[in-house]
């Protein structure tokens, strides 16, 4: 009874990706090719985003034709009894395969493999985003045959949307018994953007011929030629244990761009500091895990976003070129940026030499009186010459850091931070790691850094209160989960009175 | 201006007998409708209806030709009382709307309607909203049948027997007097298929001649003593002439075989799920033929005792196939067979679900039980086992949910931004919510609302929380809600009882959630519906004193006037109107206008929204204040940090609402607005290569100095 049975495609697309566009065309091109289409969905809210199912059966008119009976054809994808499964995206494959729509038996799966990030992966307060990877290995699990490609990068190359590139994969996947040339003529008599869906459907169809496997990205790192001032410096970084020279590399990078030569050099101090620290403790053990989290998180408080350190980038050549690529403007389109800044008097104070911004915020009168000039939003036109030398010039003002109200308070408690590291380590190695990467909390600007910083103090007041206990590492980094679990700090809250 | 435009499909509500119709279940069932010579049709929006609505507003002509009044109606009572006019004449009318819901609305009429009875065919077509998708509460229909005896059609779901159901059910209606609802599963509404058609029908006697010859019987007004005559009516007359007319006309169906003892009994809606799971045990074709005895019920309410009589008579067990809880009609089958002293176990619920949707997978897991149970030799040889859970990893963990959200650009999301800084600024509050895009507040990442208690009753839902002096409450309402009845059931209510609460109105110029419909206080040109009603101006006309409008997207300001609101000493209602055009239907307006002008060598200025990904921490405050769908993440491109950048793609419609709350949220400096010029004036290109010289050589200088720390 096989070859009597309709051919049942599920189509799992986002709303608004145009899932019901592929649809229709798959019934034109059935019709086209002689039988019978019944297709259905259910639009409602889902089309607002959220995830949605359209659902097709194919029959063979001459068939029906031939019992003088119209086939009975199901409403609904039942597992088990699905052909052709495409997914617009990486994990409404996996939403397919947990459905159970995608069998060994029958079922060939058409999927991109590009994300849209869900809102709970996307507004996590770190990285929350899914693990690919497993719905690639249950793929190769459950297909009877297996389409992988960039469906997106295709619609981005044809200059299309994913439906034309959904089409073209469908067409390259030959699960369908259409010729290619009869997909080509449904999207003609469309008559919408034909041109753009043509070539997107194309590129779409070639990568299905191709690529059945999962892309593999490599990225080559630029190789750059080296100044006479860091040469030495670079030198001391090969003293460091082997494992953690190339995060160091980033880091004397990242605090040389951010300040000086001797800034960099301060920073390989600490960092060298820290690496005697780990030997003497016996990091080999551990793979000197201290030092190379300590390169990375300590090159990050180090160079600690203030009002100059913004101003710099906002100005580069190199964020300049960014822009442009990223808003998509032609070569020689003019392009206007206007920055959305609020420094508050907090961050004026902090970019003052530190007497001067402490008295200001010591004094209720004057801190009321200069917050008055600070309370609205800033826009700045950073493509306009007055934004332009108005951040240039606050750029500048990064020689004086040092002096700063913010410097001051950063370079103490980073030193208060070291002292916990250094003390820790040679009794409570995995401890020290632990404090080490608590730093990762101390980010963003304004509220958002007030409450990371909080997070930050509370976490090392228990570090300081608990650190004897046997297991406070993996106490710790529950700790530090639970900080970032929400923004209210009630998970904290729990977390830290748990341990009393 | 709808969503969804169905212009070109409607000519296909043209074509004439023996023509092929292909096309959406909705519209199979307008074609019904004009072949069955309907005078007039009203309804109200709402999923799965709505799409019936876009496409009667559509074809708004054609039906003008064939005389037949069509009515966007102000909500389902309204288009449920426009049943009145098949009271005293001989009239066919069809009213629509989403169930349970609008007939939730409509009961009120339809109790009337029915306890008087009609003259001319009265269809009622429920969209059900049951199941997978489903945005309201699970509830049948089936009950309001039952309580207002109003026969209740649940037909097979292939175009020709939905398009046979609309036509049966105005004769069913003449035959017995009594208002018939066809109910339209979400599926079978949005099914495309095809049907053989027959020619439009004018209605023989017309709305004008109802209109110029009156006609008056006060026995059919629901008033003593003639309501209590009704009930006697409906018993002794009009159920058995429904009776009669179903068995006459055969419009419950025998299929599949004759033989054994046992059988099935199904809903007609639930049909081609039941021939898919008996296929997949290798039971049935692809053409529903079986051996397996099959009872469809076409008509769900009434039961034909003789007709499951017969069936059952014979068999040892039925599986009865009844979605939906409570179990109606199970019940009822029992109680039939009792009567007739007939030994037929019904089988239903307990061996596929007391509640839920009945799936493919159950209903085949059902059917699988069943014969196993009560005829083993029909599944004997069968491979199929129930359920089998696949023996490969589970991506439960992995596949996150996607709830709906707000569209991007939606100017509804910086209103509840500004709800959630309110917080911060006044304390917490209790959020009464309503229904409408709006609703989407109470998912991420806004989780703003406590409850929410119908279409228009979001300030009604916050009226019992008066006690002076403590903190005022905030209810939602969108502006389908109020014109639907919000204005008398929460405005004016509260004006009247004193109220003290704060109502935020969200007003994007239409029925945005149900997709887009013009409403009283639309701000676009309609040439068929008068609009341009103000709502601000209904409000003082009902005794609103402290009404603020306020830009949606200006979240400082709507902030402001949120705490202002809180704390104002003025007494009574507070409402603070948030305006701004639903972005989806602004798009689908302004976006091929703005491509013209482009083309025609105007000057435009683009707006785009993008956020740096240097000074981007990766915290995502942003998008927990926002949620917009074009403001995502990406790998982070700085090689010592972990977490993934603010990132805005490329659909970003330049609504400004990410750059806002940057601003009022004081969250960080990585937004940026570029303004794309196409078509730049000679102004325009001689500033920009004066900016480029200073800027750029300025740059290089930099440049130059970070070369040679560079490696």
């Amino acid at each position: 009874m096989v070859e009597n049975r309709s051919i049942n495609i599920a189509i799992l697309a986002i709303g608004g990706q145009g899932g019901g566009v592929v649809a229709e065309w798959i019934v034109q091109l059935a019709e086209r090719a002689g039988y019978l289409a019944q297709y259905t969905s259910v639009p409602g809210v889902a089309q607002r985003t959220g995830a949605t199912i359209y659902y097709i059966e194919l029959f063979p008119e001459a068939l029906a034709k031939a019992r003088g009976k119209e086939p009975v054809l199901a409403l609904m994808p039942v597992p088990g009894d699905v052909d052709i499964v495409i997914a617009s995206e990486l994990m409404e494959a996996g939403r397919a395969m947990q459905r159970g729509l995608v069998t060994p038996d029958r079922t060939t799966l058409i999927a991109s493999t590009h994300r849209i990030y869900a809102i709970s992966e996307r507004s996590a307060m770190g990285d929350g985003r899914s693990n690919g990877s497993e719905v690639f290995a249950a793929g190769e699990a459950r297909a009877r045959r297996l389409v992988w490609l960039d469906m997106e990068a295709a619609a981005r190359q044809g200059g299309s949307v994913i439906s034309a590139a959904m089409f073209g994969a469908l067409a390259g996947s030959g699960a369908l018994p259409f010729p290619r040339a009869l997909f080509e003529e449904v999207i003609r008599v469309g008559g919408r953007a034909v041109e753009a869906n043509l070539s997107t459907f194309a590129i779409a169809h070639d990568d299905a011929v191709g690529a059945v496997q999962p892309p593999e990205s490599a990225q080559p790192s630029p190789k750059r030629r080296v100044g006479a001032a860091v040469a030495p410096l670079l030198a001391r970084i090969e003293t460091l244990p082997f494992i953690a020279q190339d995060m160091a590399r980033e880091g004397l990078r990242r605090t040389v761009d951010y300040q000086d030569i001797a800034y960099g050099r301060l920073y390989l101090d600490r960092l060298a500091a820290i690496a005697g620290v780990d030997h003497a403790s016996g990091g080999e053990r551990y793979r000197y895990e201290l030092t190379t989290e300590m390169a990375r998180y300590l090159a990050l408080w180090m160079s600690f976003e203030d009002t100059f350190r913004v101003a710099d980038l906002k100005t580069r050549s190199t964020r300049f070129a960014r822009f442009r690529n990223e808003v998509k403007a032609a070569p020689d389109q003019i392009v206007g940026v206007t920055e959305f800044m609020h420094p508050r008097i907090e961050e004026v104070c902090d970019s003052l030499p530190a007497a001067v911004g402490r008295a200001i915020l010591g004094s209720p009168l004057l801190r009321r009186g200069f917050g008055r000039l600070f309370r609205r939003g800033r826009r700045i036109r950073t493509t306009s010459l007055g934004g332009f030398l108005l951040l240039y010039t606050l750029a500048a003002g990064r020689r004086l850091r040092r002096m700063t109200l913010r410097y001051q308070r950063e370079l103490a408690a980073i030193e208060a931070w070291l002292g916990r590291i250094v003390a820790a380590a040679p009794t409570h190695y995995a401890l020290a790691v632990e404090i080490a990467i608590c730093q990762k909390l101390i980010k963003g600007y304004g509220d958002t850094h007030a409450r990371g910083a909080a997070s930050f103090a509370r976490l090392m007041q228990a570090c300081d209160q608990h650190k004897a206990r046997p297991d406070f590492a993996a106490t710790l980094r529950s700790l530090r989960d639970a900080a970032l679990a929400d923004d209210s700090g009630s998970a904290l809250d729990k977390a830290i009175a748990d341990l009393e | 201006m709808a969503e969804r435009s169905f212009a070109r499909e409607v000519e296909k509500l043209r074509i004439g007998a023996g023509e092929f119709f292909h096309g959406e279940g909705i519209l199979a069932v307008t074609k019904a409708l004009l072949q069955s010579g309907v005078s007039y049709v009203g309804g109200y929006q709402g999923a799965p209806i709505s799409h019936l609505m876009d496409v009667l507003a559509d074809a708004e002509d054609i039906m003008a030709e064939l005389g037949v009044h069509f009515e966007a109606s102000a909500s389902e009572a309204a288009a449920a009382a426009m049943l009145a006019a098949s009271v005293n004449y001989p009239l066919r009318g069809a009213v629509a709307w989403k169930s349970v819901v609008g007939t939730n609305v409509a009961s009120d009429a339809l109790s009337n309607v029915a306890s008087g009875g009609v003259t001319g065919g009265a269809l009622i077509i429920v969209g059900e909203d049951y199941g997978e998708g489903s945005s309201i509460m699970q509830e049948r229909t089936h009950a309001f049948a039952m309580k207002s005896q109003i026969w209740l059609l649940d037909p097979r779901p292939n175009l020709a027997s939905i398009v046979n159901a609309v036509e049966t059910g105005f004769e069913l209606s003449e035959a017995s007097n009594t208002p018939v609802m066809l109910q339209l599963r979400i599926r079978a509404c949005h099914v495309y298929g095809r049907f053989v058609a027959h020619d439009n029908v004018r209605p023989a006697y017309g709305l004008a001649d109802a209109m110029q010859k009156p006609v008056r019987d006060t026995n059919r007004i629901v008033l003593p003593p003639a309501n209590f005559l009704h009930e006697h009516e409906k018993i002794d007359r009009r159920w058995p002439a429904a009776i009669d007319f179903i068995k006459a006309r055969k419009l419950n169906e025998f299929l599949g075989g004759h033989m054994g003892d046992s059988g099935i009994i199904v809903q007609g809606g639930l049909y081609n799920t039941l021939i898919r799971a008996l296929e997949t045990l290798g039971l049935a074709d692809s053409f529903g033929e079986t051996d397996v005895p099959i009872y469809v019920l076409n008509v769900t309410y009434p039961l034909i005792s003789d007709e499951i009589v017969g069936f059952c008579a014979d068999k040892r067990a039925v599986l009865l196939i009844e979605e939906g809880q409570p179990e109606f009609i199970e019940h009822e089958m029992n109680a039939v067979l009792r009567r007739a002293n007939i030994d037929a176990r019904i089988v239903g619920k307990s061996l596929l679900s007391r509640a839920g949707e009945y799936t493919g997978q159950l209903v085949k897991d059902g059917v699988l039980r069943f014969f196993r149970e009560y005829a083993p030799s029909r599944v004997a040889d069968s491979q199929v086992t129930i359920a089998a859970a696949p023996n490969m990893p589970t991506l439960n963990h992995v596949v996150p949910a996607r709830p709906a959200g707000f569209c991007t650009g939606c100017p509804e999301r910086p209103i509840f931004t500004a709800m959630k800084l309110a917080e911060m600024d006044v304390g917490p509050y209790h959020v009464s919510c309503d229904i409408g895009c709006h609703l989407f507040s109470i998912l991420p990442p806004f989780n703003i609302g406590n409850t929410t208690m119908g279409y228009g009753l979001g300030m009604a839902g916050a009226s019992a929380f008066q006690a002076r002096g403590s903190q005022r409450t905030v209810a939602v309402m969108g502006d389908g809600g109020f014109w639907h009845n919000g204005l008398t059931s929460g405005v004016g209510n509260a004006v009247f009882n004193g109220n003290d609460g704060v109502l935020v109105l969200v007003d994007n110029g239409y029925s945005a959630a149900t997709g887009g419909q013009d409403i009283l206080s639309s701000r676009g040109t309609n040439s068929r519906r008068n609009t341009h009603h103000p709502m601000a101006a209904a409000m003082r006309g009902v005794g609103v004193d402290w009404i603020r409008t306020v830009r949606s997207y200006d979240v400082s300001a709507l902030r402001r006037e949120l705490a202002a609101a809180m704390t104002t000493k003025a007494k009574g209602p507070k409402v603070i109107i948030a305006e701004s055009e639903c972005m989806l239907n602004k798009q689908r307006r302004e976006a091929p206008l703005t491509r013209n002008r482009i083309a025609s060598g105007a000057r435009v200025v683009k707006e785009r929204f993008g956020v740096d990904a240097d000074t981007c921490t990766g915290d995502h405050s942003c998008i927990r204040l926002s949620g917009c769908p074009t403001l995502t993440i990406r790998d982070n491109p700085d090689p010592l940090r972990e977490d993934p950048v603010a990132h805005v793609l490329d659909d970003c419609v330049g609504c400004g609402h990410c750059g806002e709350t940057a601003h009022a949220a004081i969250l960080c400096p990585s937004f940026y607005r570029a303004d794309l010029i196409f078509n730049p004036t000679v102004w325009d290109r001689l500033r920009a290569s004066v900016r480029r010289t200073v800027i750029g050589f300025l740059q290089r200088r930099s440049d130059a100095r970070r070369a040679r720390f560079a490696f």
